[in-house]
């Protein structure tokens, strides 16, 4: 049903396509809503709670009614609009919600009991009993009820985020947008047109008006000329902006690939972009409003300026036999647009008594549509007047009730929009957006004229507060005919009138929710779900807001309007993620270690977004326990080597650093020699632990400080503030170092002897006695050793350039191993350490004090220090706090565990009998027992006594012996040895 | 949301790292009440209207800023050094 000559179709290219399993073609330029309906096809849906046959009924991206699922599997796209949707060769859609199909649809039943589904209906009937709701009710409602569904695979397309910068950005690219484009182009100014279709030219391309003599389209494409040869001027097509943020930040959707299935190499399907623009002006356009009256739903009935626009875009002939029904004279416009194009126009009802009569076809004044007939598609209609009831066989009603300017994105900041009763409409409040100026139909100016008039002096005004000077451009000659609109928004009468045409919301339903007394348009919405779902009733909400005003008494503008909030249009959560998924929402962190530890087929294991390997496997060890013992038994006898460059390594500078490091640290720094390290601790200002680490002077000026490895960013930000916040006055500078330095934990008896084999000048007890730290040169590489220990054992810690990392880190491992040693991962380290009472952030995991993991005389009480006067506070001090202890299993059970409670040995293991918990545990090879460290009320005073630790989550009960936490070799004679 | 850094100049507010309100720069003497190290660690205004709060712009060039705004509109009024800000 196409008609010769009309329309913005390239008639060369016919595009084959699938609709429910059925072959059409279209042509190029087509939408799926315009190539079905040029096919006949008018039954295109499913409602979203009755099921009720639907068709089209706009022509734009707020169309509520046909919504389709694009492509099967993996990549399907559902609640696709059949309006925006371009079609391509190969396109396959399929209608929703329904089944087994969209022609005879079995819960098509829910319609027979429609009496029964009123607003509110869910929450009265499924009130008991109430375990049934989320086990019964729930799902079948949601089976029943409901749009597309998504495939639950992963989705192969790619999606993409990008940031784009810009003097001016404007917003839709109809009359208005295209003026203020070509204003802000010529002065030179950096510009951003969006529009959300796939050309510009917004109602041009839809109705039959000239500009400066010409055809609209052909206007369009003069201006599109002169903007593309601008360098400084960008075209966003098939840009949708969302959703308008603070300091002229934009989001938009741009969808990239949707119009076609080939997918080039990287390409994505759609692209989120940020837009900052220091100016923005919204030329958006209105909706049109449907009337509210009986059956006013079926498929053929669609808005007045869809059809016209299916007509003069898509040159399709929307029925053989028109009626047209509405209150402004768009009716007579759309009248006068068929009959040019032979469509026969069988009546034009005109709610306004003082209607204009026409010589080309029959106007009904002051009549009213009050009913329509036809299941599948409309067959006729019945027109009230005063004289009576007439019916009248049509199969296309193109209906208006007015225009609703698009005053959304001047409402995401909180704004409110105003009511301006001559146009029956609201409009944007001056200055909602700051730095944005409204433009054309979108500020309630409907001309042709007037969207071209305010184009310009938008840019005028946006080019004067830029600094730039603005062209003079006249304004085209266009029509400019002044918008005659009476109230009219639904016909009374029995029988449902549909307000929300996707969730199914009538007039009946409305004035239920008021006479229930939900008077609030807020409460409205939600109780009767008028304005949800993904068209969040841009056609609807207005009128919907006049039945309540009606109903309670009230005028629209005491009602109000609910909040609009972003976007503007759906957008996926892939689009919205995009670059965020996988290793874009978690970098991952390697080592210069990571590559020979993973060729030893180290599980690792993540710290922070390190990895790190948590043991080496040898040939016959099947479990972790077995390689971890080994590993322990290898550092305590020969010696063991471990990639330790995660920790965090602050290099800090200045002739106060010693000052500076007394400050964030509880003890003395700047006592410290040159060349010796210091184990510190850094506490919160509310006293409470923040972190700890060895600081090594490396000169009088400067100090090379380790963190934990999750901490190190938290302590950068720390030391950072506390200098630049708190201490401006001290001279020092802090540099991360953590990548530039790859760093080994070499431990062990042997591990002198393996260091002096590598070291250009061997070491010994003298020159590098324990906590010694300094420049070494290993096999000519200059680096740093410093005399450490987290193990308990002789040990050292060698950095090297991190460009030497993995070359020095093979040959320790060769050393070593010829030693009869090797590496150590995570496992072995935590064990090491627990065996000597050392604490991790299992230990300092916010809540405890320095005296509680027993360092109170670590807070030295010469200076003042971060947290110091905090962690004076008596309640930190008092008895009872739970504080650290080692924890040994004596009895039956032999298991501890992580997480565990402690309680009396003969106390009832209930919350209020609570006396402490178990923070980390592990088996000691070396003692050849479990170990525990944890926290226990008054524990240091506990030596000896015998508690009960609980796991009730395992169903776990120990007795342990309560035992100073440095288990193995408590008076530190190895470490120094 | 943007930011401007001294610095840096404007920047999207996800270059930065929110701590809180201003009031961390005012830090008692270590001896002073436990009233007034309560309301330094602890106490702090929700106010509708201008606030001042500690960025840090660690996406960028590491400086700890004063940024004065206002919650009911998100306009930024002022932003200074947090190195200069003390009052």
């Amino acid at each position: 049903m196409r008609i010769d000559g009309k329309g913005l179709i390239d008639r060369t290219q016919s595009i084959p396509f699938v609709f429910d399993g059925v072959g059409y073609s279209g042509y190029s330029g087509d939408t799926l809503a315009s190539a079905l309906l040029a096919n006949g096809v008018r039954l295109m849906g499913r409602s979203f709670k009755y099921h009720r046959p639907r068709g089209v009924l706009t022509a734009g991206s707020e169309e509520p009614n046909a919504l389709v699922t694009v492509g099967a599997g993996a990549a399907q796209e559902p609640n696709v609009r059949a309006t925006m949707q371009e079609i391509y060769p190969g396109l396959d859609a399929h209608s929703q919600n329904r089944w087994p199909s969209l022609n005879f649809d079995v819960m098509g039943i829910n319609d027979l009991a429609a009496p029964f589904l009123g607003a509110g209906f869910y929450y009265k009937t499924f009130m008991w009993p109430k375990s049934f709701w989320e086990k019964l009710y729930e799902p079948v409602i949601r089976r029943a009820a409901g749009l597309g569904a998504l495939s639950g695979q992963d989705n192969p397309d790619k999606y993409e985020s990008a940031y784009a910068f810009c003097d001016l950005l404007i917003i839709g690219a109809g009359p208005a947008g295209l003026m203020a484009a070509l204003v802000a182009g010529r002065a030179g100014a950096d510009v951003i047109l969006a529009d959300e279709n796939s050309r510009v030219g917004g109602r041009l391309l839809a109705e039959s008006y000239e500009v400066d003599g010409k055809p609209g389209p052909v206007w369009v494409d003069e201006v599109l000329a002169e903007l593309a040869s601008m360098d400084n001027v960008r075209i966003m097509t098939r840009t949708t902006v969302a959703g308008a943020y603070d300091q002229g930040t934009f989001a938009a959707l741009e969808r990239v690939l949707h119009h076609t299935d080939r997918r080039p190499n990287g390409a994505p399907l759609e692209t989120y972009w940020r837009i900052v623009a220091k100016r923005s002006v919204l030329a958006a356009g209105a909706l049109e409003r449907p009337v509210a009256f009986r059956n006013n739903d079926r498929p053929g009935i669609m808005t007045a300026g869809a059809v016209r626009a299916y007509l003069n875009r898509w040159g399709v002939r929307p029925g053989r036999n028109v009626t047209i029904f509405g209150n402004t004279d768009d009716i007579h416009r759309t009248a006068r647009d068929l009959l040019d194009a032979g469509v026969h126009v069988a009546a034009v009802i005109d709610s306004r008594h003082d209607a204009p009569l026409s010589d080309d076809y029959e106007v009904l004044r002051g009549a009213q549509v009050c009913g329509t007939a036809g299941r599948k598609g409309l067959e006729a209609i019945t027109v009230r007047r005063a004289s009576g009831e007439d019916r009248i066989h049509t199969d296309c009603l193109a209906m208006t009730g007015g225009w609703n300017p698009s005053v959304h994105l001047t409402c995401h900041m909180n704004g409110r929009p105003t009511w301006r009763r001559e146009i029956e409409a609201f409009v944007p409040t001056p200055d909602a957006v700051p730095g944005m100026i409204t433009a054309g139909a979108c500020n309630g100016s409907f001309s042709t004229f007037a969207c071209l008039h305010e184009g310009i002096s938008a840019a005028e005004s946006s080019l004067s507060e830029l600094g730039l000077k603005a062209p003079k451009v006249a304004v085209p000659e266009a029509e400019d005919t002044p918008y005659v609109i009476s109230q009219l928004w639904a016909v009374p009468g029995k029988g449902r009138a549909w307000l929300d045409f996707q969730n199914d919301v009538t007039v009946k339903d409305v004035k239920q929710a008021a006479t229930e007394n939900f008077r609030s348009v807020e409460h409205v919405k939600r109780y009767t779900t008028q304005g949800m779902a993904t068209d969040q009733g841009k056609n609807s909400n207005v009128a919907a807001l006049a039945v309540l005003a009606d109903a309670t008494g009230r005028g629209i503008p005491e009602t109000g309007t609910t909040t609009f909030r972003p976007p503007y249009a759906p957008i996926a959560i892939a689009a919205l993620g995009a670059g965020a998924e996988g290793a874009g929402f978690k970098p991952q962190r390697f080592t210069t270690s990571h590559k020979a530890t993973a060729a030893r087929k180290a599980p690792m294991i993540e710290a922070g977004l390190w990895y790190r390997p948590s043991y080496f496997p040898k040939d016959g060890e099947t479990t972790w326990r077995q390689s971890c013992d080994r590993e322990v038994n290898m550092v305590r006898q020969t010696v063991g080597v471990c990639d330790v460059s995660t920790l965090g390594k602050i290099d800090i500078q200045g002739p106060d650093a010693g000052a500076f490091l007394d400050f964030v640290y509880t003890n003395m720094f700047s006592t410290l020699k040159v060349g010796r390290t210091r184990y510190g601790l850094m506490l919160r200002e509310d006293g409470f632990v923040m972190d700890d680490g060895t600081t090594a002077r490396l000169g009088e000026t400067h100090y090379l400080m380790t963190t934990t490895t999750a901490a190190a960013g938290e302590v950068m930000k720390h030391l950072e503030f506390v200098h630049q916040g708190l201490r401006p006055d001290l001279d020092v500078s802090f540099t991360s170092v953590t990548e530039q330095w790859a760093q080994f934990a070499v431990a062990g008896p042997k591990s002198r002897e393996l260091l002096n084999d590598l070291l250009d000048t061997p070491i010994d007890d003298e020159s590098w006695p324990f906590m010694a730290c300094g420049p070494i040169s290993v096999l000519g590489v200059q680096g740093r050793l410093f005399r450490i220990s987290f193990s308990g054992e002789h040990a050292y810690e060698i950095a090297v350039p991190a460009r030497y990392g993995a070359s020095l880190f093979d040959i320790l491992t060769k050393k070593a191993e010829a030693l009869g040693g090797g590496l150590y991962g995570m496992e072995a380290l935590n064990v090491l350490r627990i065996e000597k009472g050392f604490i991790t952030h299992s230990e300092i995991h916010g809540r405890t004090t320095a005296y509680d993991i027993g360092m109170g005389r670590m807070v030295s009480q010469k200076k003042d220090c971060i947290g110091k006067t905090m962690s004076e506070r008596p309640g930190l001090e008092e008895p009872g706090r739970e504080r650290l202890v080692g924890l040994k299993p004596i009895g039956e059970s032999r298991e501890l565990l992580a997480g565990a409670h402690l309680y009396k040995e003969e106390a009832e293991p209930v919350r209020t009998n609570d006396q402490g918990y178990v923070t980390s545990v592990c088996y000691s090879p070396t003692l050849e027992t479990m170990l525990g460290v944890g926290f226990l009320a008054d524990g240091p005073d506990r030596y000896g006594e015998v508690v009960k630790m609980v796991d009730h989550l395992r169903g776990v009960t120990t007795l342990c012996e309560v035992v100073n936490p440095v288990f193995f070799d408590p008076e530190g004679g190895r470490v120094r040895g | 949301m943007r930011i401007t850094c001294p610095y840096c100049g404007e920047r999207d507010r996800r270059e930065f790292y929110y701590r809180g309100a201003a009031v961390d720069l005012d830090r008692p003497a270590p001896d002073a009440d436990e009233a007034a190290w309560d309301d330094f660690v602890y106490q702090r205004e929700n106010p509708a209207g201008p606030t001042r709060e500690l960025w840090y712009h660690e996406g960028g060039c590491g400086a700890w800023i004063v940024v004065t705004r206002n919650t009911m509109t998100h306009e930024m009024i002022d932003v200074q050094l947090a190195s200069e800000a003390q009052e």
